[in-house]
Order: structure tokens, then C-alpha cells, then sequence
């Protein structure tokens, strides 16, 4: 066995693995384009080469797939080269889907941990309370987002709120099972230790069921984001395409602009895996200050 | 204060002082102890109802923005053909199909990628990234490549429930322990009877999990991806119309179904994993 190494062992298949996703994104990218290029030759009466085809493919307005450089040279353009101000710039539509995100999310997180600590503390609210929680999720709020967003322009809440709700109701629930699970994990003789010393139930909460459910709520709080994201663009789709991540996916698919609907993904994508490592620095942080050895 | 509300208010402190009463009971018999835990939610979930018929009665809250349950229920009742082809285009077709085929392509590639730990290590965190993302974006690229009818929303489906079930079965294929793996090789069985005998059963509840997560996000899924262009039929291009024909009631009666059929759904899954995982201590003991 030789020992472990960063690279070998951890780099290198994930890289592999990439490399190999490019190689048959490009693939695809000829396949799917293909039909296109041949179509404008034949209307053109011009007789064109293998190399053409793959050439013309990795160059369309409009592609089926577009090419990988295409994207992130859609990204540069509207990130670098448009003021962030500006209506075209993704920086300025990413950060409308953010604040929106991290609203829902904020809420979410009070919601859910206020709910974990009632269900804790009183057994009707757990009999009660609990299957509700878990039948609540079987909604799918993402399908209900439209209406949600419509009624509450109604009564005069538009712009970040009505997003943010269905953020919130999204991120509740993971962090509720969490920090459930989290401040129930304490064992039965740390908890009678608690009594022996005539803690109150404030302290037991304090001092013992709070610090051992932080794991719990980290992990839960890695899922909350990533979820409220999701419920934030969604969102964006019944306003009627103004501003924001899901505002530019819905125009790019009714003026077939494959390359910004592209764009959009990836920024999502890369707003997502920006969101999740924030929280997880936030976890390491907090477990190594709470004495936890790596 | 008006009547009604005076109403939802004793009906809610009796429901609660009757379900404070019922947990501090200790019941001696198993059945009546079930029957409590059966009854409490359902009594919470009754009060829900009669506060939200009350409230909206007695502040008068126009039908447009919340209407009551009653109002819901007679759309229920009177508009069952429209709910049932939209349940029949949206569920059946597409939720079914896609969640089947996206579950079943997650265990497959799984089995395939468990001979090589190279490839799951360069999988595996890849694959969880993907599950973090917001993957439902995908649905307008997939409606412009399958067409509007019910394939392209497969297709988002299979794309959503791929990553949660590949995950998590190549973390359930590794679940068994060195010992017992070694006990298999002692035994001269082959990699399938390893797999079979051995694996399989230890990685169910992880494989589990994953379907149980997919159940809700294929039906989120599919309904999203009516958004983006789907032909005349299906709750989430009933429910995107009806909103903006301020129909609200007919709304909330495309939510009860998918409400309704996502809980059934998600019924049924667990009910499997009770049958196959009945060894796992958090089926056998009933607590956690």
C-alpha cells in the first residue's frame, strides 16, 4: 500500500472524469449541430468537408448545444464587459436572484430552528406538529410559486418578498429534521448528568442540546441553500421575465437564446457551489472553535 | 369579533387542550396507542382546515386571494374529468416514466462504475456538485431539444433523479463491511453472489433514501418544466393559466392532487423500504 496522495488520489479522478465530459460534450456538440450546418450548405448549393461541419458547429448563433467556449465567452461578455448596473450584465441578474435567496434563506434558518426548539421542548407540538412538517413538504411549492407570486402582487407585496416566502418554505424543512435529529442527539446520560447537576431546562438547551446539534445543522444548512436557490429562480419564472436568474432563462427559451440560457445555468451553478462552500468554511470554522480536531 | 372567528378560536384551544391531554396519556395496549398516534395530526390537521374556512369567512378575504376549503372542494368535486387527464399527462406519463427510468439509470451506472474506484472517485464529488445545483433550470433546454408534449418533461425528471440515486447507491455498495466482504471471500463467491447476497441488501437504505428524496423531486420537476411550454393538458400548465385567468380555486384544486399524489407517492416508497430494509434498526425498532 503506498500512502495517500492529494493529487493522485483526489485530483486526478475528478479531473478525468471532467476531461471526459468535455470530450463528449464537444462530441455532442457536432452531433447535434450538425443537421443545421448540412441544411444551410444544401440551401447554399455548396459542397462542404467533415472539417467544415465540425468547424460551423462550434460557431452557431443559435446552436442546439452550444460549445463549451461559446459559454464562457457569453459568461465574460456579460460579466467583465457590461457595467453591473447595466440590464444585460449576469452580475446584476444574479445578485437580483441572490438577495432573494439569502432573504428566503435567513427566514427559513429562524423559521426552522424556532420550530426544531418548540418540537423539542413540547411532546404535543412533536405528535401534532411533526407529520405536518413532513406532509408539507409533499406540496410542491415549486408548482404552487406561480400563484404565490401572483396573489401577493394582489395585495401590493411584489419585487423580493413573495420569492424570498417560497425560499423560506423550501429551507424550513431541512433544517427542521436536522436540528431536530441534532438537538435530540445528546445521550440519555449527558442529559441525566444535566439533571444530577439541577440544570434548568434553559441551560440543559444552552449548554448542552444546542452546542451538540451544530453538525446537524450545518450539514442541514449545506441542503437549505442550495434548496432556497432553486426556489428563488423558480420564482423568477411566472413574473413574466424582468430581472433575474429564472427572468433569463425563460426569455432565453421563448427567443431560443440557447448560449444565455446556457449562461444563466452555469452562473446558477457556480452561485450555488459559492453558496454551499461558504457554509461549509462556516462549519469547519465553527466545529474547530468548538474544539472539534480535523 | 364576529362569529366566526370566535369559533375558529374555541375550536382551536379545544383541539389543543384534547391533543395536550391525549400525549400525556400512557396507554397500556399497542392499538390504542396507535390510534393516538394516528389521531393527534389528524386533529391538528382538521383544526388547520376549520381555522382557514373561518378566517376566511369571517374577515371576508376575497376568493381570489385565499379561497376556503369548502370552495375548493366543490371545484374538486364538479371539475374531476379536467384534474384526472391532467393528473393522467403530468403524473403517469411524465413523473412515472422519468422517475423510473432516472432511478433505474443511477443504479445501473453505479453498478458499473463499482468495479473501478478511480472512477468513483472522480464521480462521487461530482456527483454530489450536481445535486447541489439548481438542475430544474434545465427544463427550457430540454423543451427546445424533446419537443412541448410529455418526453422533454421525462427527460428533466431523468436528468434530476440521476445524481441523488447514483450517489447514493455507490455509497450503499460500500456500506458492507471489510469482514463480511472477506467472509464472501472465504466463501469463493463470485462478484454477482457478493453483490446479491451481501451488497445489495446493505446498500437498501441508502438506495432508499435516494428514491424517497426523487419521489418529490420528479413531480417538482415535471410540473416545472410545464412552465417552459407544454401542450393544452397538465397540472402545471393548468395551474400557470388558471392563475392568470384568476380561476384561484381551480388552483388550489391542482394543488391538492399533486398534494395528494405526491404524499401517496412518497407513501408507497416508504412502505417498500419497510418490506425490504424490515432488519434496519430504524424499521425494526419504530423509533428513533
Amino acid at each position: 500500500m503506498t500512502a495517500p496522495s492529494l493529487f493522485r488520489d483526489r485530483v486526478l479522478p475528478v479531473l478525468t472524469v471532467l476531461f471526459a465530459i468535455l470530450v463528449i460534450w464537444h462530441i455532442f456538440v457536432v452531433y447535434l449541430n450538425a443537421p443545421f450546418v448540412r441544411d444551410q450548405a444544401a440551401r447554399a448549393g455548396e459542397e462542404i468537408t467533415f472539417g467544415q461541419i465540425v468547424e460551423r458547429t462550434f460557431a452557431q448563433d443559435r446552436p442546439v448545444l452550444p460549445a463549451p467556449h461559446q459559454i464562457v465567452a457569453e459568461l465574460w461578455d456579460t460579466t467583465v464587459n457590461k457595467a453591473v448596473t447595466s440590464k444585460r450584465s449576469l452580475i446584476y441578474h444574479a445578485w437580483i436572484t441572490l438577495s432573494a435567496t439569502l432573504l428566503g434563506f435567513a427566514m427559513g434558518t429562524v423559521l426552522g430552528i424556532t420550530l426544531a426548539i418548540s418540537i423539542v421542548h413540547n411532546r404535543a407540538m412533536d405528535k401534532s406538529l411533526m407529520p405536518w412538517v413532513i406532509a408539507s413538504q409533499t406540496i410542491p411549492i415549486l408548482a404552487i410559486a406561480p400563484m404565490i407570486i401572483v396573489v401577493l402582487n394582489s395585495i401590493g407585496i411584489s419585487g423580493l418578498m413573495p420569492k424570498a416566502l417560497i425560499s423560506t418554505y423550501l429551507s424550513f424543512f431541512p433544517i427542521v429534521v436536522g436540528m431536530v435529529k441534532g438537538l435530540r442527539s445528546p445521550d440519555i446520560l449527558l442529559l441525566d448528568l444535566m439533571h444530577t447537576y439541577n440544570a434548568s431546562s434553559s441551560q440543559i438547551f444552552w449548554k448542552l442540546r444546542w452546542p451538540a446539534s451544530m453538525p446537524y445543522l450545518f450539514t442541514s444548512l449545506k441542503v437549505a441553500i442550495a434548496i432556497s436557490l432553486v426556489g428563488a429562480i423558480v420564482g423568477e419564472l411566472p413574473t413574466g421575465a424582468v430581472a433575474g436568474l429564472g427572468a433569463r432563462l425563460l426569455s432565453g427559451s421563448y427567443y431560443g437564446q440557447t448560449i444565455q440560457i446556457w449562461a444563466a445555468l452555469f452562473m446558477a451553478a457556480g452561485l450555488a457551489a459559492l453558496l454551499v462552500s461558504i457554509v461549509g468554511m462556516a462549519h469547519t470554522r465553527v466545529l474547530a472553535r468548538m474544539g472539534v480536531k480535523p | 369579533m364576529n362569529g366566526y372567528l370566535a369559533f375558529a378560536l374555541v375550536f382551536w384551544l379545544v383541539a389543543w387542550g384534547i391533543n395536550e391531554y391525549l400525549v400525556r396519556l400512557q396507554p397500556k395496549s399497542e392499538a390504542a396507542r396507535r390510534t393516538i398516534g394516528i389521531f393527534v395530526p389528524v386533529l391538528f390537521g382538521v383544526t388547520l382546515l376549520v381555522i382557514w374556512e373561518c378566517v376566511v369567512k369571517g374577515f371576508e378575504i376575497p376568493s381570489i386571494l385565499l379561497p376556503a376549503p369548502s370552495m375548493i372542494w366543490a371545484r374538486i368535486t364538479v371539475s374531476t374529468h379536467i384534474l384526472w387527464a391532467d393528473f393522467q399527462q403530468t403524473f403517469l406519463k411524465s413523473v412515472l416514466t422519468g422517475y423510473v427510468a432516472g432511478c433505474g439509470l443511477g443504479f445501473i451506472v453505479a453498478l458499473l462504475i463499482d468495479r473501478s474506484p478511480f472512477l468513483q472517485r472522480g464521480l462521487l464529488p461530482i456527483g454530489n456538485f450536481v445535486s447541489a445545483l439548481p438542475v430544474v433550470g434545465i427544463a427550457p433546454i430540454m423543451v427546445m431539444w424533446f419537443g412541448f408534449d410529455w418526453p422533454s418533461k421525462v427527460a428533466v425528471v431523468v436528468v434530476m433523479t440521476f445524481f441523488p440515486m447514483l450517489v447514493n447507491t455507490v455509497q450503499g455498495l460500500a456500506a458492507a463491511s471489510h469482514m463480511e466482504r472477506d467472509l464472501m471471500r472465504t466463501y469463493a463467491a463470485s462478484w454477482w453472489q457478493t453483490l446479491i447476497r451481501l451488497r445489495l441488501p446493505a446498500a437498501w437504505p441508502f438506495i432508499f433514501n435516494a428514491l424517497k428524496i426523487n419521489s418529490t423531486l420528479a413531480l417538482i420537476g415535471a410540473i416545472v418544466a410545464e412552465f417552459f411550454g407544454t401542450p393544452i393538458v397538465g397540472m402545471g400548465f393548468r395551474i400557470s393559466t388558471e392563475v392568470g385567468r384568476s380561476n384561484v380555486d381551480m388552483v388550489w384544486a391542482e394543488i391538492a392532487v399533486a398534494a395528494l399524489a405526491g404524499s401517496i407517492f412518497y407513501g408507497v416508497v416508504a412502505l417498500a423500504e419497510r418490506a425490504v430494509t424490515f432488519w434496519h434498526p430504524s424499521v425494526r425498532g419504530g423509533r428513533t
